[in-house]
This record gives C-alpha cells, structure tokens and sequence, in this order.
C-alpha cells in the first residue's frame, strides 16, 4: 500500500510539474506578455513587479517572457536531439543486438569510443567545424546522445532475442526484417519511453549546458541556459535573474524524472 | 525421413572447445515418436534446436549430417531452411509464457505461419486458426482468439502453442520438454494431445523430456543422452525392461514409485 502511495505522488507530481512546463511552452507559442527581445533602459535590472511578474535583466527585457520562449527553445532542442538519439539508437542497438558477431563488435567498440570522448568536446568540435546555432546544436548532441541509446536498446534486443517466443517466429520461417520489425521493436516501447524520458532530461541538461558556454541558441533569442550565463554577473546584485530560469530547469528535469518513474514503474 | 549422423556440436570461447554433443546419430520415419532422455546439460535440447536449424550462434561449430527427406539441413542455403522451417519443422517450447508474444493476441499468433508461408486472406485465416484451437481441444474458441497470453492458463498456452505449431501441418514436430512446466494433471492431457496428433495426422514427433514415466507413456524409441553422447538407444520396452547401460538402469530406478 505504502509504494503504491508513493508511486502515485510521484506520478501526479510528474504530471503537474510537466504540465506546469507544458503550459508554459504553449504560452510561448501562443503569445507572451511582452516582446521577449524588445529592451528598455528605465527597467534595466529592476526586481518583480506587478507588471513584471519575474522582473527584468540587465537589458530591461521581461524575464518572464524570455522564460516562456526559452521553454519553448530548450524544449525544441531536447525534443529534436532525443529524437535523432532514440532513433538511430534503436535501428543501431537492434542491428548489433539482433546479429550479433563480428559487426556487433565493430559498431559496439565505435559507440565506445564516442562514449569514451567527453560529449562536450565532442560537441565543441562538431560546432567548430560546421559553426554555432541551434540546428548544430541539435545535430552535435544528437550523435553524443546515440551510444546511450544504442547500448539500453541493444541489451534489451539481446535479452528478447533468446526468448522462447523468437525462435518459434523463426521456426514459422518469419524473414529477419519480420522478426526485428514485428516481433522485437513493438515489444522495446516500454525500454524506449523511460529512456527517452530520462534521456530528454539530461538533453535538457546539456542544451542550458552548451548554450550557458555560448554554443547554442544564439543572441538576442532566448533558452533556459543562455538566460543563465548571461545572469551570472548579476548573482550577487540581481539573484532573480538568474533564480527563475535556473527554477524552470529544476522543475522540468525534476518532472521528467517523476513522470519517467511512474512510467517504468506501471505495469 | 529424419536421418541424423555423427551430429557434434562445439562451442569455441576464447582459447578452449567445449563439445556440447558428440556423435549423435539418430533416425526417424513419418509417423515415429522418438524420445530423447538425459538430464539437464546432457545435449538433448542443443541437438533438438540444431535439427530445427536455430543454432545459428557465430561461435559454434556443427559438424556431420542432418539429413530431412534427402536434404542436408546444416549447410542449406537460408531460403531453403525457412521454407522448410514454415512447412516441415515445428518446434514447441518448455515455457509456454515465454514462447508467445505478449502484445499479440492469440489469434494472431496462431496465424503468424499462415501470414508467412500462404497467400490466405483474413476470413480463411482465421477459420483455420479457430479449427487449429478446437484441434487441441480447446473450450470456447472465439474468446480464446480475441484474448492475449498472459490471460491465458499455462496448460492452455502450451496448447495454443501446439495449435500454432500444427496449423501449418508439419511432418516433424520437436517437442522441447513441452510439459515441464505443467501440473502432473495436465502433463498428462498434454501428452494425450501429442498422440492424438500423431494418430491422426501421421506427424512424427521427436519429444524432448528428463521424465523417463512420460517418455515411456509417449514414445515407440527411444535414446538416452549423457553428457552431449548418446549411451543407449532402442525400443522403448526394450530399454525400460533390460536397460544395459549403469546410467540408464540409474534414470529408471530414479522414476518415483507410486506410494500407494
């Protein structure tokens, strides 16, 4: 009774906190208070008001509407990279799970090799070598983000493949591209949602990472990260500037974790 | 129609060779029921998964010949083994939770093979799933069809699993130790069930089991396995009656006695 309980909150507290989010990144689609990029000199830095519920940065824009449209910024990104990872990560995790040998090891020892290499540099590089943006963004964290993926999806592909069940489809004669697509993906869904749950988290994660470093997102546009580095001067004489975004963060990392919790925990 | 010769079986790892089976020779004709005894790692199963052509490991190594209605099955091409797999070899499992898809509904899996190998649409599909059920004398067919496995009683998923192994009508069913998991209860329908097929439609059976009182009850021949070789072979009251070998007379004083 006591897990069950437990269990529950979890879930409704993902579900709020995500909703929260969800909410926000509507509103930033749909429309925000104030002009998110339009700056004013008599606001600069000026504390949370009624006008401004969040206050404003050193700029005089409205951190309250940078916030929405960051939400929607840093959603787009962790959104595109978990996409590119899960999906590359499942045809290479299924490829090397279900044949095995020598091409295993060969693409097995490659993703070791991208895990092995620190994924901010790895991304460092990418975006030195074909420049800054948000669609290089994407691009650069969406192939750090393959291995994880490739590896979660390929453990599971191996333990399906030795069940009872796959050498009957076989025994019925059912073609290699069948067995994979019929009788092994359809039963990854479960693997997949909380890994694409808890790999939306940490690609959250990285894009405030890259773009606090200057290397995503670009200027004047805001996201989650940027809004972050560009509040550190200000920790000491403006702490709100860099409170709330950094609260958002906590809030949407925090509420992916529960509701990819939940989810693993359903049965 | 199933002739095995000097079947070995060796799995290399780093720097050894560990020979699984050795010298497994055994035959079978349309019709036959042959049983296969030993206890657990005596090879029964590898050399039941090699006759079905599903040791495909990149590790292993098969030597000697399996031969199925003049056709060598260890150095055929793919294509051939498939089609042969679909329409010749059926294979039933010990753990009948294991051996259906999960998300699948019974039905659908019972058709998997007919989806496979025959050009059917969905009416007559279907019409030869719910018979392939009723075959196996299974209750109430059209709910078993629309329902999913794990609704499903152990004894009932090995017999949707015996229905789907036999919808297609193969002529050699390789049953792996398909009661096992069973109550002694069912057990017993169960084998009912795999002599009622061979009867009826002449399959041969090559049934897998550690259970020398089922195998006694089931088969005509019968070979004892130990440690991947082959200590005796014969009749089935041949063996039971005057076994020769110490290992044999062991596994028969080993079968439980009725206290009653």
């Amino acid at each position: 009774m006591e897990v069950n309980k437990n269990k529950r909150i979890k879930l409704i507290l993902g579900i709020t906190l995500t909703g929260i989010i969800f909410i926000m990144l509507l509103l930033g689609i749909i429309k925000t208070p104030y002009d998110p990029m339009e700056m004013s000199s008599e606001l600069k830095l000026t504390g949370a008001s009624f006008k401004h519920i969040m206050g404003c940065d050193q700029f005089g824009r409205d951190v309250f509407s940078r916030i929405l449209v960051g939400v929607k910024e840093t959603l787009i990104v962790a959104g595109a990279v978990v996409l590119i990872g899960s999906f590359f990560g499942t045809i290479l995790g299924t490829i090397t799970g279900y044949y095995g040998g020598i091409l295993d090891e060969i693409l097995m020892r490659i993703t070791d090799a991208v895990l092995a290499f620190p994924s901010i540099l790895l991304c460092l590089l990418i975006i030195s070598l074909l420049g800054g943006g948000r669609n290089t963004l994407i691009l650069a964290l969406g192939i750090a983000f393959i291995p994880s993926f490739a590896r979660i999806i390929r453990g599971e592909v191996l333990k399906i493949r030795s069940l009872d069940y796959i050498y009957s489809v076989k025994l019925f004669g059912a073609s290699d591209l069948r067995i994979i697509f019929i009788h092994i993906i359809p039963n990854l869904k479960k693997v997949l949602l909380s890994t694409v749950l808890i790999g939306f988290n940490n690609a959250v994660l990285a894009e405030a990472g890259m773009s606090y470093l200057g290397m995503g997102v670009q200027p004047p546009m805001p996201s989650l990260g940027r809004m972050l580095s560009e509040a550190q001067t200000y920790i000491f004489t403006n702490p709100s500037i860099a409170l709330f975004p950094g609260l958002i963060i906590v809030m949407m990392i925090l509420g992916f974790s529960l509701l990819a919790d939940a989810v693993s925990d359903l049965k | 129609m199933l002739k095995v010769t000097d079947l070995c079986i060796k799995v290399h790892e780093k720097t050894t060779t560990d020979t699984l089976v050795k010298d497994v020779d055994l035959y079978m004709d349309r019709g036959d029921i042959l049983g296969i005894v030993g206890e657990s790692g005596s090879g029964k199963t590898m050399t039941a998964l090699s006759i079905a052509g599903l040791l495909s490991r990149h590790d292993m190594e098969k030597s000697g010949e399996i031969e199925f209605e003049g056709i060598n099955l260890l150095n055929v091409e793919r294509r051939v083994l498939r089609k042969l797999q679909g329409n010749e070899i059926s294979m039933i499992f010990q753990e009948p939770l294991n051996s259906l898809n999960p998300l699948r509904k019974i039905g659908w899996l019972v058709e998997e093979s007919l989806r496979i190998h025959t050009t059917l649409d969905k009416e007559e599909r279907k019409e030869r799933a719910l018979k392939a059920l009723r075959d196996v004398e299974l209750d109430n067919v059209e709910a078993i069809y629309e329902s999913y496995p794990h609704e499903l009683s152990g004894g009932m998923r090995q017999r949707v699993m015996i229905a789907a192994a036999m919808i297609i009508e193969p002529k050699l069913l390789i049953a792996d130790e398909p009661t096992t998991a069973l109550d002694v209860t069912i057990q017993a329908e169960i084998v009912e069930l795999l002599k009622k097929i061979n009867r009826e439609r002449n399959t041969a059976i090559l049934f897998i089991s550690h259970d020398l009182s089922l195998v006694n009850t089931l088969c005509e021949n019968v070979i004892v396995m130990q440690n991947g070789l082959v200590v005796e072979s014969g009749k089935c009251s041949d063996i039971f009656n005057n076994p020769q070998e110490e290992y044999t007379k062991k596994l028969i004083a080993a079968i439980p006695k009725s206290p009653f």
